[in-house]
């Protein structure tokens, strides 16, 4: 069942938070299931988007994958190996095979620490646990490198956080993220924060350092537009599941799940003549908390399509068409 | 033409004084606004869109702050004039604000049912039980389930999409000639977004209120408004009709801006336009054309003098050293 051309492959993921009722027992009341039950593969050296409302688990997942939070089930294999079962040391080792860029620039680098020692810690500690073997002045040599890599002057490496925009604070991420040269990177919405000007500098930068060095991104963004730019398939994550995965370019085209289609319907384009031919499918209602369980589609309190056998089975991810699936039961029957 | 003109803003200067310097978040802001519109001012972080609009309702601290000059002209007379008495009276009746983040501007503490009718009492003289049936009225206008049980909620108790429907609901309340709508959908996902955009068309169009729209977002804006400000560094850089600034953008600034936004329509497989280098610091700015370290198209007079506002077209206009007398 595994395929040696994925890196990564995620089976069954499920992560349930429990939340407490507070006062002197605090007692457990019950659990939100942020991600239940996700499958995904990302075969070397593409980029497969994460996308979906706040909320829906993206987040989650990717840390899970990350073992930032300990999975309550299912496997994460990298190149093989399913990292919720390796003892500490060897997962220490394999996250050199896989580092993690974050959204908030701002929060994401210690304030305290010189952009030299941000970009440089990877390697500290990796030669601390004797993982990797570099000297003082190759690492020094390493971080100049990065730095000029990813645009930014090598004179900066003194320099704190505070002295930088958003944009070079999002750069001095991604050079940290690369130290290790690592093949698979995660990237948790790295240009939501950032200006519109930026965010496509910022991007470019992604695509073209995954050229060069032949990265894998699992890329999680809620800007459609932004997913379709970076990604070479996509899926689509509503309360804690998949409900979609395709080629990025099919998945625009013809979208299949009812709750794509009103997130591609409902995401704007900068063109105004465009924009008044369009018809919106609006979705009514919010997105439902994700602290129960349900025995059918999670989907169907804001479905246009819902039938009968939606409110009593959960639809599955089912093949259709090639490279595309969807769960959805206007496309297979329950089982 | 210009006797619908309801809003008159001209050459508004608001200017802060910190340790640092002088920061000229707004240097000469001129825009108008005609009855039943929907004006978008877009810019991104730091251009100056939000406190242009504080600085109307005269709702910039000071200090730090200080509205340094210009003029705001509301149905011919100037609100930077105005008495207090007289200012509160516009503010939240005739011109009303909803904000970007619906938790921070609605008070946690009370009841939604009574931040809504103190506006009606004050506003509009109901006597309680009147203003509340007018509240629950304008709850079911803005798309609220159940008004008559929510009302008596809290803030805590509505998701961010029905808090920012709360605040449409009172700041349409008193009936006002103007929305400012500053970033209304930043906070909210895509598809609660477009509820909430397509809320504030319909109410305006049924209500007849003019709406600023402040975005940074180009999609918004290309699907809302009649009219467009593109402020950069404080000054509105091009200014015109929706349709041609999105068709023919003529400063060096609009038009890259627009080239950077990836588009869902289009097969984006090749490599996006982005505009090089950073905003600039506001703080101490020379007088000469802030975009000049980041154009494509920069002449020397660029780094000496700022471009005036040459009209392109008509009811267009831009300030570069491209266009008008400067070329």
């Amino acid at each position: 069942m595994e395929n040696s051309d994925n890196l990564l492959e995620v089976r069954g993921l499920q992560m349930h938070f429990p939340f407490h009722a507070g006062g002197v027992l605090n007692r457990k009341k019950g659990f939100i299931y942020a991600v239940d039950g996700v499958d995904l593969s990302i075969k070397k050296g593409e980029t497969l988007g994460l996308v979906g409302e706040s909320g829906c688990g993206k987040s989650t997942t990717l840390r899970a994958i990350a073992q930032l939070h300990k999975p309550t089930a299912g496997k994460v294999l990298l190149k093989g190996k399913d990292l919720t079962k390796l003892p500490a040391h060897e997962l220490l080792e394999m996250r050199k095979d896989m580092q993690i860029v974050f959204q908030d620039p701002y929060a994401s680098l210690n304030p305290r620490m010189t952009t030299r020692d941000i970009v440089a810690e990877p390697m500290r500690i990796f030669t601390k646990a004797g993982l990797v073997t570099m000297t003082k002045t190759e690492i020094d040599e390493r971080v100049e490198q990065l730095l000029e890599r990813v645009g930014l002057s090598r004179y900066f490496k003194n320099r704190y956080p505070h002295e930088f925009s958003g944009g070079q604070r999002q750069r001095i991420g991604i050079a940290r993220a690369l130290a290790l040269k690592p093949e698979l990177v995660l990237c948790d919405e790295p240009v939501s924060a950032l200006d519109v000007s930026i965010q496509s500098q910022i991007l470019n930068l992604f695509k073209d350092l995954q050229e060069e060095f032949g990265l894998t991104y699992l890329f999680i963004a809620h800007d459609l537009a932004v997913i379709q730019y970076i990604s070479n398939r996509i899926a689509v994550m509503y309360l804690g599941v998949v409900v979609e995965v395709s080629d990025s370019a099919e998945l625009y085209k013809k979208p299949l799940h009812p709750y794509t289609q009103a997130l591609l319907s409902a995401a704007p384009i900068p063109d105004p003549a465009i924009e008044r031919k369009r018809q919106r499918i609006l979705l009514t209602g919010d997105v439902p908390s994700p602290d129960q369980r349900r025995a059918g589609c999670y989907f169907y309190d804001r479905c246009q399509h819902r039938m009968d056998k939606c409110k009593a089975n959960l639809p599955t991810l089912k093949d259709a068409g090639p490279g595309h699936q969807v769960a959805c039961f206007l496309y297979h029957e329950p089982v | 033409m210009t006797d619908d003109v309801i809003l008159q803003v001209k050459d508004l200067k608001t200017y802060f004084k910190l340790d640092e310097g002088l920061l000229k978040a707004v240097d000469g802001v001129s825009f108008e606004l005609r009855k039943g519109e929907t004006l978008g001012i877009v810019g991104e972080s730091g251009s100056g869109k939000s406190v242009t609009n504080l600085a109307l309702m005269r709702l910039v601290p000071v200090p730090p702050g200080r509205i340094a000059g210009g003029e705001v002209l509301f149905n011919g007379k100037d609100i930077l004039k105005m008495s207090d008495a007289e200012i509160r009276a516009v503010r939240g009746n005739k011109i009303s604000m909803i904000f970007q983040d619906p938790m921070t501007s609605l008070n946690p503490f009370l009841r939604v049912s009574t931040q809504l009718i103190e506006t009606l009492v004050l506003h509009q003289g109901l006597d309680k039980k009147a203003a509340k049936e007018k509240a629950i009225e304008m709850l079911k206008l803005a798309g609220i389930p159940a008004p008559e049980k929510r009302i008596d909620q809290y803030p805590h108790q509505f998701s961010g999409g029905m808090r920012q429907r709360v605040m449409i609901a009172m700041a349409l309340s008193c009936n006002p000639e103007i929305l400012i709508a500053d970033e209304p959908t930043t906070a909210l996902d895509v598809t609660i977004q477009a509820q909430i955009l397509e809320l504030i068309t319909e109410l305006s169009e049924r209500l007849g209120t003019a709406v600023i729209l402040i975005t940074h977002s180009l999609g918004v804006v290309a699907g809302m408004c009649d009219n467009i400000c593109v402020m950069y560094a404080g000054r509105i850089v091009e200014k015109g009709d929706a349709d041609e600034i999105f068709a023919d953008p003529k400063h060096p600034y609009t038009q890259g801006l627009i080239k950077s936004v990836p588009r869902l329509d289009r097969e984006n497989k090749q490599r996006l336009y982005s505009i090089p280098g950073q905003p600039p610091n506001v703080i101490n700015l020379p007088d000469c054309c802030p975009f000049f370290p980041r154009c494509e198209r920069a002449m020397d007079i660029c780094k000496s003098k700022y471009p005036p506002v040459s009209a392109v077209g008509r009811g267009r206009s831009v300030a570069c050293w491209l266009y008008g007398e400067g070329k």
